[in-house]
């Protein structure tokens, strides 16, 4: 086939051999001739199947792409969060344009191919373009079933599988109304959840008794069902659709065969898919239910590969993500010559509905021989079943909490003994590896190589870790180099667990999620609160996808902050969430007394306080008082019984509580000022009486200390304090970001003002952007060292108005501060905090000892 | 008569979430607490770290974190959890009919120090 010495003629192969070479080399001439790669189906399997291979062999292929839809290669599973408002189409994009361009891939998208002339090695799409390929992969995905009823054509009968199907439940939403959501699968539970979302009466009919009963056994699809009308949904089981029924050509409502009727704006048909054929049948390909390939994703024409849903693969048709990275993989080794071979897949399910916790593997139908071990936790509604069957596990169904859904998969598809761990099993990882293995890294060092990270992409625990080995050392790195966690978010803690396991400490901190209970950052679990208005902690951890059942002592406090500061005096202060410091307005001692601070505005105090502070030491015993280094005096050894009546002494003197253990305004430093001091320029001592009477009693991030200094000799050190006014003759310098203490930072000079009045709106508009964009447990100094002093400046002056809206946010929020803690304990508030239970006595100790 | 199991009150003394205390006169103080999913648990009020006052910690699932060095405890076992090493004494507890029991042989623990 070859002609003269010094071009190569492309080889139209019929290949025989898979490993046959396929790249022909002139002998005189060492120019290497691509085969020409032509996909069909410019989905999540066809561009995965091409990235492969690019992988491997960068130069073996020209590729071109033909893609039905008119966009770029997206990820299909995320259609779900962009219906229900949680992404936009540009967060779920898999390759963008430039991927095509740096790839010399041509992309000829919107323009379906119609046929495949296996004679002349050709394709034909719609628009005319013919296409001569080498080798062909069909990736044409599936196609949504539609059930032959009287009216499936009207207008307003979509289904669920591109963006434009999207898009209209998106435009039919807009107008509100009811839908009618036609399989309770998978797909219809998801589309009908962001209609939901998006503000639509949902009904969903459902043929069989159990919702997603190919997933899920009875007692899960009884939880999930219950949850989903708790929410509003009407669920409808074992309702068997007659007719849509229409009105002006669209469609108006859905009669089921029993006569009920329910109202629809929209019908969604999600009641199946069918691998996606008609192009390979017409063409004489061996087709049954899908595709029939080998084991190398090779169909019965050797020049022609199929990978994805379309294809029938030992028998068995996929309709998930998962088995598709599988073939992908073996099509890339088999078409790069070194062929692997695929062998079929385990698949395991995630429904993506928010806050709702769900998971199953493998086969649960139980049958002969199969043992199932169940546990049930109503009160938070938990149901667990895994099915054991000679001594291996063979199926799994998790319903509110599947942190250890990834645990049973991998021991699932290992098909290992689990007689060892039997008794523990149900309990999960934790337990069943011997006790007290709470700590996540231990758990993810556990799992196998080839155990599954990422179910959205298809990532193995073994390629995290050689990506990490190759250099990413961040969560960002990670997810731009092997996509780990970079779709929907929920195996974020097993990335950073596998960061921490393979670089010990030299994890880069990208986005940091908050704790190890949830996949969100501090800035996510922020917007979110104000998105998804939520209220209350339970039910941020909830609809946030919290891993534990209720937190843990980093998350809760910080929630609590978060909560209380997006909706102030609307939101309840919940005390169990709070560090003892704060729920005993005390600060805890070594040994489990408490020590007491008095506020001392600006540092002043009188004959009556001092009284009142002497009378307390010697009536409560104080082993000591001391002068702090914040100007007021610190009362040590209190029990925390006597909490309430040691404040009832200094309520009575007129002392309220100093903060001095709270995450919220703690001193204002003085000095003497103007008013005696023979440099004074202004009266700083007044000043920050002012501050402090604004800003006392106000929860924040993390402690907050103001200082005022009567000039620029600075006496109250200003300038190592979070907020700092150092008064000069013409004003009054105002400065930020202070700290004295671990990693002692001098202030930033924020601005220069001229009035009181002006330095007390400042401070409160300061006081309010921290307390609205720092992450909890932050202080002012390392906040500006992240976002940088000019973000700061930004926040407050580049609209004119932004101080005084500040200002009044913070006063406002004010209103619900000020109250004294202290005087609402000594009125009863709370009295289980301080009072025993009970005390015991033992009759006579010989009694009782052993 | 005395039997096996102290009453020590009704379950609604204590806030889900929260844990108080019960002083043993002469004995070590015990913290009883009441988790979010309404388990009970006894434990010696003392963290085997440091002696840190357990029922002061913030409580989730069904563990405690001490306030002092924030040490995770199990409530169930009184063992310290991941890095750290240690155990405090639990106390058998029975709720029966709204009241709170604990084994009385294992109210007198060892004599307060
Ligand atoms: C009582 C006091 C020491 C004294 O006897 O003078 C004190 C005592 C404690 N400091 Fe302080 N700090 C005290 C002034 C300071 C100062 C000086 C100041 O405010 O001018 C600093 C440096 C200035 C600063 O904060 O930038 C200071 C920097 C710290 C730090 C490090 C903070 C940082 O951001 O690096 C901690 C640790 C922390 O907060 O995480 C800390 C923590 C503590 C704690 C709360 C430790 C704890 O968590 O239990 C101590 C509580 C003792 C107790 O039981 O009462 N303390 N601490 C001072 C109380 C001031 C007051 O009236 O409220
Ligand atoms: C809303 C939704 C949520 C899902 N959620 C999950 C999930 O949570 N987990 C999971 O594992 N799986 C999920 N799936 C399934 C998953 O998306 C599919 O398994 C996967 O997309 C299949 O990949 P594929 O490449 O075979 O098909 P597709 O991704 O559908 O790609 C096929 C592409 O080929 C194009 N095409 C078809 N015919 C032609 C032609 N003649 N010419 C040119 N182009 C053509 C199509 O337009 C399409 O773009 C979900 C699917 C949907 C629709
Ligand atoms: S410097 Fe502060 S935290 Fe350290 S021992 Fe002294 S009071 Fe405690
Ligand atoms: S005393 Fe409990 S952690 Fe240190």
């Amino acid at each position: 086939m070859r002609s003269g010495g010094f071009f190569v003629l492309r080889v139209l192969p019929r290949i025989t051999k898979l490993n046959a070479p396929s790249t022909l080399m002139d002998k005189d001439n060492t120019a290497a001739v691509k085969e020409r790669l032509v996909v069909i189906g410019n989905g999540m399997a066809g561009c995965r199947a091409v990235e492969e291979i690019l992988a491997r062999d960068p130069a073996r292929f020209d590729v071109t792409i033909f893609g039905a839809e008119p966009r770029v290669n997206y990820n299909r599973i995320m259609l779900s969060p962009v219906l229900a408002g949680e992404k936009a189409f540009e967060d779920i994009v898999i390759n963008g344009d430039d991927w095509y361009a740096d790839n010399a891939i041509t992309l000829v998208s919107g323009d379906p191919i119609v046929s495949i002339d296996r004679a002349t090695q050709t394709v034909l799409a719609k628009s005319g373009r013919v296409e001569p390929y080498d080798r062909l992969l069909i990736a044409t995905g599936s196609d949504p079933f539609i059930i032959p009823v009287p009216g499936k054509d009207l207008a307003g009968v979509v289904t669920f599988r591109d963006l434009d199907d999207v898009d209209k439940m998106l435009t039919a939403a807009e107008k509100g109304g009811s839908a009618v959501v036609i399989g309770g699968g998978l797909l219809g539970l998801e589309a009908a959840h962001g209609l939901s979302l998006r503000g639509m009466k949902v009904t969903v009919v459902h043929l069989m008794p159990t919702l997603m009963e190919r997933q899920l056994d009875e007692a899960a699809g009884y939880l999930l069902k219950t949850e989903l009308e708790r929410r509003g949904q009407t669920i409808v089981t074992g309702g068997d659709t007659a007719e849509i029924v229409g009105r002006d050509g669209h469609v108006s409502a859905v009669r089921l065969k029993d006569g009920r009727t329910f109202d629809a704006d929209i019908v969604v048909m999600a009641v199946g898919i069918r691998p996606g054929t008609t192009l390979a049948k017409s063409a004489g390909i061996e087709v049954e239910r899908g595709i029939v390939v080998d084991d190398h994703m090779v169909t019965s024409d050797p020049a022609i590969m199929a990978v994805g849903e379309c294809v029938q693969h030992r028998g068995a048709c996929y309709g998930l993500v998962a088995p598709l990275w599988d073939m992908c993989r073996a099509l890339a080794d088999a078409a790069c010559e070194s062929p692997s071979g695929y062998e079929g897949s385990v698949t395991s399910t995630k429904l993506k509905v928010s806050g709702i916790d769900l998971f199953s593997a493998g086969d649960f139908s139980g049958g002969d021989g199969a043992e199932d071990i169940v546990m049930r936790d109503a009160a938070r509604g938990v149901y667990k079943r895994v099915v054991v069957k000679d001594n291996r596990l063979v199926g799994a169904v998790l319903y509110g909490d599947t942190a250890d859904g990834s645990w049973y998969f991998d021991l699932l598809k290992k098909g290992e003994d689990i007689s060892d761990i039997r008794e523990a099993l149900i309990f999960g990882q934790a337990f069943a590896s011997g006790g007290a293995l709470l700590d996540p890294n231990a758990a993810v060092a556990a799992l196998s190589d080839d155990a599954e990270i990422c179910g959205c992409n298809g990532v193995s625990k073994g390629k995290v870790i050689e990506t990490i080995n190759a250099g990413a050392c961040s969560l960002d790195a990670v997810r731009s180099t092997c996509k780990a966690s970079a779709s929907c978010g929920s195996c974020t803690g097993l990335v950073e667990s596998l960061l921490a396991l393979t670089l010990g400490g030299e994890v880069q901190s990208g986005p940091k999620t908050m704790c190890k209970c949830t996949s969100f950052s501090h800035d996510d679990v922020r917007r979110l609160i104000g998105e998804k208005s939520l209220r209350s902690i339970p039910q941020a951890m909830q609809e946030l996808h919290w891993t534990t059942p209720d937190g843990c002592s980093s998350c809760r406090p910080a929630l609590n902050y978060y909560l209380l500061c997006a909706w102030p005096g609307e939101y309840e202060d919940d005390q169990k969430s709070r560090f003892v410091n704060e729920r005993l307005h005390a600060n805890i001692q070594k040994d489990g007394t408490y020590s007491v601070v008095p506020r001392m505005w600006g540092g002043l105090t009188n004959p009556r306080e001092l009284r009142a502070i002497a009378d307390v030491v010697e009536k409560f015993n104080a082993p000591m008082v001391k002068v702090t280094g914040g100007q007021r005096l610190d009362i040590f050894g209190i029990k925390k019984e006597d909490l309430p009546a040691v404040w009832a002494d200094l309520n009575a003197a007129g002392m309220v509580s100093g903060h001095a253990y709270g995450k919220s305004l703690r001193t204002v430093k003085t000095c003497v000022g103007s008013e005696w001091c023979r440099f004074g320029t202004q009266d700083s001592t007044g000043l920050g009486v002012k501050l402090e009477r604004m800003t006392w009693g106000s929860w924040m991030p993390h402690k907050f200390k103001i200082a005022v200094s009567g000039c620029p000799r600075n006496c109250a050190e200003a300038t190592i304090k979070d907020f700092g006014v150092v008064c000069v003759d013409s004003g009054y310098e105002l400065h930020v970001g202070g700290n004295g203490g671990i990693k002692v930072r001098a202030t930033d000079l924020l601005c220069k003002v001229a009035t009181e009045a002006e330095t007390m709106d400042v401070c409160a508009a300061f006081i309010q952007l921290y307390r609205e964009q720092a992450h909890y447990l932050e202080r002012t100094a390392p906040w500006i060292e992240r976002v940088g002093l000019d973000h700061v400046k930004a926040g407050l002056f580049d609209d004119a108005d932004s101080v005084k809206r500040l200002a009044a946010r913070f006063r406002y929020s004010q209103t619900f501060c000020q109250d004294d803690p202290w005087a609402e304990r000594v009125a009863g508030k709370d009295a289980d905090l301080h009072q025993h239970l009970a005390e015991v006595r033992p009759l006579s100790i010989t009694e009782y000892a052993q | 008569m005395i039997g096996d199991w102290l009453d020590i009150g009704s379950v609604d003394q204590i806030t889900p979430g929260t844990a108080r205390t019960l002083p043993v006169v002469g004995f070590d103080e015990i913290a009883v607490f009441r988790t979010q999913k309404n388990e009970f648990y006894a434990l010696v009020n003392k963290c085997p770290h440091k002696q840190g006052p357990l029922s002061q910690g913030i409580v989730h699932d069904n563990m405690v974190t001490c306030p002092l060095h924030n040490w995770n405890i199990s409530l169930k076992t009184g063992e310290a959890l991941g890095e750290d090493k240690g155990c405090v004494p639990t106390i058998p507890m029975k709720v029966d009919a709204g009241r709170m029991y604990l084994l009385r042989s294992a109210v007198v623990g060892k004599r307060a120090a």
